[in-house]
């Protein structure tokens, strides 16, 4: 959002122009560029406001959904895991509460992924980057360790203190202390992650006693490792320079969006109390007391305009609403609020009321879109039927002859239960006069137009299937029908060919 | 257009100096943890370059520290596998063939590594599907020259037929009936062999041929013996054509045909699975215990 030239911000924002206009467009380098910087350390603030009490409990609902999930049991019968969410890659199955997928259901997922996409559209045109500043793990997780920062080495000036003291013995100690918080915790972070993938309570033990596979203690190093990396040390590097949704997000924004903002109108310019105290015609209504800046998690200052550092935590909110409590003047300096609005606003017409803001066509029209995908996903996870049945002719070759001169067609069936109960089924002939079917798990002699046979619970069961007809049958078209004999009473079809000597 | 480097002022950055159109590039600078990333890669790279084969030479690679080489990899990779197939292949040697069907786990393995088999081994004459063509029988039917259930299919696979060199091997030998019969008996002969799939009216004549000449091999009836390979006459399988012309050259000019000895070739339990494979296929018979001699059971054909 550096971008000066987007519509209305010119008027709503800051004016990017007006330092320029007081100085030379071109000024002589003042130092040498530095080709690498390192990064400023950045030491929050602790502060409280509803902003913060919100992140808190978003906080505490993604933990505990990302921590309990892989715990919640769900009774499927003996055939099937009993773990509530399981992505089983062994069996290429994923389990979700009621829902199973089968690997040819894969378009769920992809649906579910889509609409995760539309809804942080949906999301971020209606209430910009709210993602970033609530419920992205990179924002939970550097929030966490944060805490922990806090938590060891005590608030923002405490801990720039120690930044700056030199290596002894108390700031080893306090490091070592805070560097084996950052890893326990990232130790269970990926440790969780695991848990998705089998069952959870045997995973454990098995993890504890060293017989998990090889692939899990890898994965919860790596994750452990990222976790430290990431959420110890890289924090808001992650958003300003790896992440690609800031910069998808910016392009999303529009001048309709609510955004964490600076009211410069009504703070410039700044002075201190005692200052405008003096002279209350000349000042604003920011006392530059920083309190934004140092509440902060990216470490930026709000009032340079709107910017890709900014994630929108809003715990600049809170912090100048304290400020201006304290000073006696309204809240709401920082705020979020529309560029359109801060336009109106700084005329002084009143603003556009929030939920005009949030009804406007282009949410409508992505919450629309939103909810039609869901409803067919929906739809199709109703309707789905649990059998399925696909027949492959034998090529070569397409038919024999047995010694009675009829001629014999070779099918391999596949019979597809997806109950997690062996099912009995039977498998007829529709068509082909006078044809007779068996499979290679039965004699010959018990060949007849139909056949039953059980398929296992949750499984496809490929069938080396014989269809025989009277001699001189022509080639001709016929289907396998698949039937379930019992209460769903479901089918499927299967239309193909019998080959015959001639034409 | 060339402009001066100067401090771009929201940003407080330098630019780099150019200017396209009235837009310029900020000089920010880099991220120190980039470059370290940076070095960190270079670093394994070299790491990498050390240990694994990396750099072309003329004749091959160099080949690195750890040794690693990708057929290396692929043998140790089979090695694993046989591993893992050796309790299967050691049941297998085990089970006398015809109990096979008894462990249906094994007898689906054995049809499994006997395709693989076939198609190595077989598919040369009987075709990829089994299907043979002339003169080559086909392995999907219930017809079988010389016996289709379990042991009959590993005794002529372990032995061939009219194998040069296997005593044990199957053998027979129809005469040629040129000169032996005229040319009109032999079309009698052809004629009556037609009536039996009631290709072709009744033919006494031919018959009484029939019952002189061939029935002491292929039967009164026509329907063969699978103790000599002769072939049922009465069906409407044909493995060299079944046109009054095809069946006159036959009786005139028989031809025979050979199958290898696979046994010294395929190790025993490979046989087995090709036997399981071709048993698998859909005319594979029962194994029925029967008196040891075959030549007891010939006697005792009509
Ligand atoms: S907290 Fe409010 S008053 Fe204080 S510097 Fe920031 S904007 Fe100004
Ligand atoms: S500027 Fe305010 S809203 Fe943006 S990241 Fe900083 S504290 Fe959060």
């Amino acid at each position: 959002m550096n971008n000066p030239d987007i519509d209305g911000h010119k008027d709503a924002g800051i004016d990017w122009t007006r330092p320029s206009d007081s100085q030379p467009h071109t000024q002589p380098p003042v130092k040498p560029q530095k080709f690498f910087e390192k990064r400023k350390s950045v030491h929050p603030q602790r502060i409280d406001g509803p902003f913060r009490r919100f992140k808190w409990l978003v906080m505490l609902v993604t933990l505990g959904i990302y921590y309990v999930t892989p715990w919640l049991r769900w009774d499927r019968g003996p055939y099937a895991p009993d773990q509530a969410v399981l992505v089983d890659l062994a069996h290429r199955r994923f389990y979700m509460f009621g829902i199973e997928i089968w690997p040819h259901e894969f378009y769920f997922v992809a649906g579910l992924l889509i609409m995760a996409g539309i809804g942080l559209f949906l999301v971020t045109s209606a209430v910009g980057r709210a993602w970033c500043g609530y419920s992205c793990p990179q924002t939970v997780w550097t929030d966490v360790f944060q805490h922990i920062d806090r938590f060891v080495d005590g608030d923002r000036n405490a801990r720039m203190r120690l930044d700056k003291a030199p290596w002894g013995p108390s700031k080893i100690a306090r490091r070592a202390l805070k560097w084996t918080i950052y890893l326990v915790v990232s130790f269970w972070t990926g440790g969780a992650w695991i848990m998705y993938f089998a069952d959870a309570p045997t995973l454990t033990v098995q993890f504890w006693s060293g017989t998990a596979a090889p692939v899990a203690y890898i994965t919860v190093a790596i994750l452990t490792a990222t976790t430290f990396a990431l959420g110890g040390f890289m924090r808001e590097q992650v958003c300003i320079y790896m992440c690609p949704w800031p910069r998808i997000q910016t392009a999303m924004l529009d001048e309709k969006s609510l955004l964490v903002t600076y009211k410069d109108w009504r703070g410039e310019p700044r002075g201190s109390v005692k200052k405008s105290a003096k002279n209350p015609e000349e000042f604003g209504d920011c006392i530059d007391c920083n309190q934004c800046v140092a509440v902060c998690p990216t470490g930026i200052d709000i009032r340079e305009g709107p910017q890709i550092g900014c994630i929108t935590c809003a715990l600049c909110i809170d912090a100048c609403d304290r400020v201006m409590k304290e000073v006696g003047r309204p809240r709401g300096l920082i705020d979020y609020a529309t560029l359109e609005d801060c336009t109106r606003e700084a005329a002084g017409e009143t603003p556009r009321p929030v939920w005009k803001t949030l009804m406007r066509p282009r949410t409508l029209i992505y919450f629309s879109i939103w909810a039609a995908i869901g409803l067919s996903l929906m739809f199709a996870l109703g309707t789905r039927s649990h059998t399925d049945l696909t027949v492959a002719a034998d090529r070569n070759p397409p038919f024999m002859l047995m010694s009675d001169g009829s001629p014999r067609n070779a099918f391999t069936l596949k019979l597809r239960n997806m109950q997690s109960r062996p099912r009995q089924m039977e498998v007829s002939l529709s068509g082909l006069p006078g044809g007779v079917v068996w499979n290679d798990r039965m004699p010959r002699g018990d060949a007849a137009r139909s056949m039953t046979l059980t398929v296992a619970a949750d499984s496809t069961q490929a069938l080396r299937t014989y269809v025989l007809a009277p001699p001189g049958t022509a080639s001709q078209d016929f289907a396998f029908v698949l039937k379930s004999l019992d209460a769903e009473g479901e089918s499927a079809r299967s239309e193909t060919r019998f080959s015959a000597p001639g034409e | 257009m060339m402009a001066e480097k100067r401090i771009d002022t929201p940003t407080g950055t330098e630019t780099v100096g150019h200017e396209w159109d009235g837009i310029e590039e900020l000089d920010t600078p880099m991220p120190r943890w980039w470059v370290w990333t940076f070095i960190a890669c270079v670093i394994f790279a070299i790491g990498y370059v050390v240990v694994y084969p990396a750099i072309p030479m003329v004749k091959k690679a160099t080949d690195g520290t750890f040794g690693w080489s990708s057929r290396g990899q692929l043998a140790a990779e089979m090695q694993a596998e046989d591993g893992r197939r050796a309790p299967m292949l050691a049941a297998l040697s085990r089970i006398p063939i015809e109990r096979l069907p008894e462990d249906s786990d094994l007898m689906q393995q054995a049809v499994a590594g006997g395709r693989a088999a076939f198609q190595v081994n077989c598919v040369q004459c009987h075709g990829s599907g089994a299907a043979g063509s002339g003169g080559y029988p086909n392995l999907n039917d219930d017809d079988w020259l010389w016996g289709g259930d379990l042991k009959a299919i590993e005794y002529t696979l372990v032995h061939g037929i009219r194998h040069p060199g296997d005593d044990a091997t199957r053998t027979s030998m129809m005469p040629a009936f040129d000169g032996i019969l005229s040319p009109a008996e032999v079309q009698q002969v052809a004629g009556h062999v037609l009536s039996l799939t009631g290709k072709a009216a009744p033919n006494p004549a031919g018959a009484a041929l029939f019952d002189t000449n061939c029935a002491s091999c292929h039967g009164l009836d026509g329907k063969g013996d699978r103790a000599f390979g002769a072939p049922n006459l009465a069906d409407a399988i044909w493995l060299y054509g079944s046109s009054q012309q095809q069946i006159t050259r036959q009786i005139l000019a028989p031809r025979h045909g050979v199958m290898p000895a696979w046994q010294g070739r395929l190790d025993p339990v490979t046989i087995k699975m090709l036997a399981a494979y071709v048993h698998s296929l859909g005319g594979g018979e029962d194994f029925v215990e029967v008196a040891e001699d075959p030549a007891v059971q010939v006697d005792e054909q009509p």
